[in-house]
């Protein structure tokens, strides 16, 4: 018998995964909603600051069809336009749902409040309060969760293998990590909802659980990915001086809201040199003043921490603090008086466009495996629109939850011979011993500083070549003898050695679909090919051969076009 | 902005076992905190190390509450001095092993769930 038996495992308790966990039981379904950290506190659902896009209407005259218009214009010709539609589409349902779930979106005069943001041609972005929506969405949720009948939350259970048995999906074996307890769990269907991998690269907006498991356990189970060449990078992440209790990219809305300037090492502005106009407009597009700031810092430019200077020192004082409002007294507990010097800036790693290659129903072509919100790829293409990332958790987390839940009478895959598996999966990861020490922190340091250099914001043939070797040499020599020592109770470096694992894949993929698109498009830019090529407006898909190497194929666009909507103002 | 290194004392073990103080020296930095200090051992010296901790700097995870020279605080929001502190394991709630403390609802553990299967 498995320690577990349920209709629907979810792996992964941010916004997409509790979304999932409530469609799935008011469908009926026995769910198991399983975190390693503790449910609904950890990923990146919860650090999400402003911004949720839907095209609700109601602040000003909207339609899905021109929120999808935005999306794919932003996706630079690789959307999913199945995807892309869905999300537009149902984000303003799952809006109003959260609405009556009461999360409090922000009202002016009875409506609901939107805002304009970079990428969009309408203000449609809704919100609860500057600096809180991430948090306030996840209590909401969790308090969905906590009582939505049949759904059993349990923090602390690493999930590191999915059971599957000729193409069918079985369930899965973790770890709990408390008393280190291997766990096998029975599932009619398993939802991968544990979120991107941003903590692969050095400078991230991480938390520390967005190592790339959800691609991990994908493609192990024989499940597809696409556009995994594809990370976002946020331009101006705080970097210096050290500011503890708030989320690294918090200087956005404050810069368009105020007219922040962006200085380099000399004090220069320097967006213009890179072809956009920035001074007094703060438009440029994200990829471009990542660019930029990267380019400055390797030409010797970059400011003292290597980025560049974000200053508010022409505007006044009593206007900083209307704008900034309690945050301005949260930056003096930080030292930071904007009044008297800029702050410094730079590019940090903050999404993943690419991920679990899903239909419209989020299956994956693993029968029983589905995959929800970050985890998936293709809505996005190659940019994902400012927005976009909290509804796309709503929405892909509904459907998943909601055709999942249609599994729950199918007879179980999972055989009597899985009850070892989660034992094996312990003395596996206990295998050779001894690798504690630090061996697996500098593992870790050495992926992150490759995949910043070499697979991050300037990318060549020679680098991507340089960082995929290596990185194949340290998930298949490397980590293996790395294996920690057994300790009883919150086996911290097993859990790294797991989450290791993981990300060593994840990256690979990543590194191999960069090497390949040999263009420069959205997100992707390549030092060595510039321009885009139109012949390439085209996705890559990766999946695991039977030997366990990384293969990469190139498939088709799906289009789905759909022609503007007249403009409507809702109720 | 680095300025030499800091002390930091951590008290470690488990239940069943005797607890001990651990005394790591750490790269310092102003404004660095706690938790950063705590992430620099588990990187470099000792990964075993145990502390429950997901956001990192954000304080939205509300997981890396421990006490801090006696006083209980979120360890990515406690500021380290120059002079370093001792970092213990939260005195009111069972210990789990290291810094880790129960800190998980009952309804959201495991073995809620293994009983009722």
């Amino acid at each position: 018998m498995p320690e577990l038996d349920t209709d629907v495992l979810v792996v992964g308790a941010g916004g997409a995964g509790m979304y999932a966990a409530v469609a799935a039981a008011r469908a009926g379904a026995r769910v198991v909603l399983a975190d390693k950290s503790l449910v609904g506190r950890g990923g990146a659902t919860i650090m999400a600051q402003m911004t949720v896009a839907a095209a609700v209407g109601e602040w000003e005259p909207d339609h899905w069809t021109h929120h999808l218009a935005d999306t794919v214009e932003a996706g630079r010709g690789l959307c999913d336009e199945r995807l892309a539609a869905i999300l537009c589409e149902e984000a303003p349902v799952r809006i109003r749902e959260m609405d009556s779930w009461r999360v409090g979106w922000a009202r002016e005069d009875g409506r609901m409040r939107a805002v304009m943001a970079p990428g969009h041609k309408i203000p449609r972005c809704v919100y609860v309060d500057f600096l809180n929506t991430g948090p306030a969405v996840a209590k909401t949720l969790r308090t969905r969760v906590a009582q939505g009948a049949g759904i059993a939350r349990i923090s602390g259970l690493s999930i590191a293998d999915l059971v599957v048995h000729d193409g069918r999906v079985a369930g899965a074996v973790g770890i709990n990590l408390e008393d280190g307890q291997p766990v096998g769990i029975a599932a009619a269907a398993v939802i991968l909802a544990a979120g991107g991998l941003t903590r692969l690269f050095r400078r991230n907006s991480a938390s520390a659980n967005m190592g790339g498991d959800a691609y991990a356990l994908a493609l192990n189970a024989g499940a597809e990915l696409i556009d995994m060449e594809f990370p976002q990078f946020f331009p101006i992440g705080h970097l210096a001086p050290r500011l503890v209790g708030m989320d690294p990219i918090m200087w956005d809305p404050f810069r368009y809201k105020l007219g922040g300037r962006l200085l380099n090492g000399r004090m220069e502005e320097f967006i213009e040199n890179y072809g956009e106009r920035d001074s007094g407009v703060y438009t440029a597009p994200r990829d471009i003043t990542s660019y930029a700031i990267v380019k400055e810092c390797a030409a010797g430019r970059g400011s003292p921490n290597g980025g560049a200077y974000l200053s508010f020192e022409h505007i006044p004082e009593p206007e900083l603090r209307l704008a900034f409002g309690p945050v301005i007294d949260r930056l003096a507990k930080n030292g930071i008086d904007l009044t008297k010097r800029p702050v410094e800036v730079a590019p940090i790693a903050h999404y993943h466009m690419g991920g679990v290659r899903v239909d419209e129903r989020m299956a994956t072509r693993v029968e029983g495996l589905y995959a929800a919100g970050e985890a998936v790829g293709g809505a996005n293409g190659a940019n994902r629109l400012s927005g976009n990332a909290i509804p796309e958790a709503f929405v892909f987390g509904e459907r998943a939850g909601r055709f999942a839940a249609q599994r729950k009478d199918e007879p179980r895959a999972w055989r009597s011979a899985d009850d070892a598996q989660a034992g094996r999966l312990v003395e596996r990861a206990h295998g050779a011993g001894g690798g504690e020490a630090a061996g697996l922190g500098a593992l870790l340091r050495e992926l992150q500083a490759l995949m910043w250099d070499d697979v991050g914001l300037l990318r060549t043939e020679h680098g991507l070549s340089r960082a995929l070797g290596r990185i194949r040499e340290m998930r298949t020599d490397e980590l293996p003898s790395l294996a920690p020592r057994r300790k009883a109770h919150f086996d911290h470096a097993l859990l790294d050695w797991l989450d290791l694992g993981a990300s060593l894949l994840a990256a690979e993929s990543v590194a191999l679909a960069a090497l390949d698109r040999r263009e420069s498009r959205g997100a992707h830019q390549r030092e060595d090919h510039v321009a885009t090529d139109p012949a390439r407006a085209r996705n890559q898909v990766l999946r695991l051969s039977a030997d366990g190497a990384l293969d990469s194929a190139w498939a088709d666009i799906v289009a789905a076009p759909h022609a503007r909507a007249p403009l409507e103002a809702a109720e | 902005m680095s300025a030499g290194s800091v002390t930091i004392r951590v008290r470690r073990g488990a239940p069943d076992e005797p607890s001990r103080i651990e005394t790591f020296t750490v790269p310092y930095s102003e404004g660095m905190s706690v938790l950063d200090a705590v992430m620099w051992v588990r990187g470099h010296v000792d990964s075993t190390l145990a502390i429950r901790y997901a956001c990192i700097n954000a304080n939205a995870c509300k997981e890396c509450m421990v006490r801090v020279d006696g006083k209980t605080g979120y360890a990515c929001t406690s500021r380290l001095g120059a002079d370093g502190a001792l970092i213990e394991p939260l005195g009111n709630k069972a210990l789990i092993r290291d810094l880790v403390t129960d800190i998980v609802p009952p309804k959201e553990r495991l073995d809620a769930h293994l009983e009722e299967g």
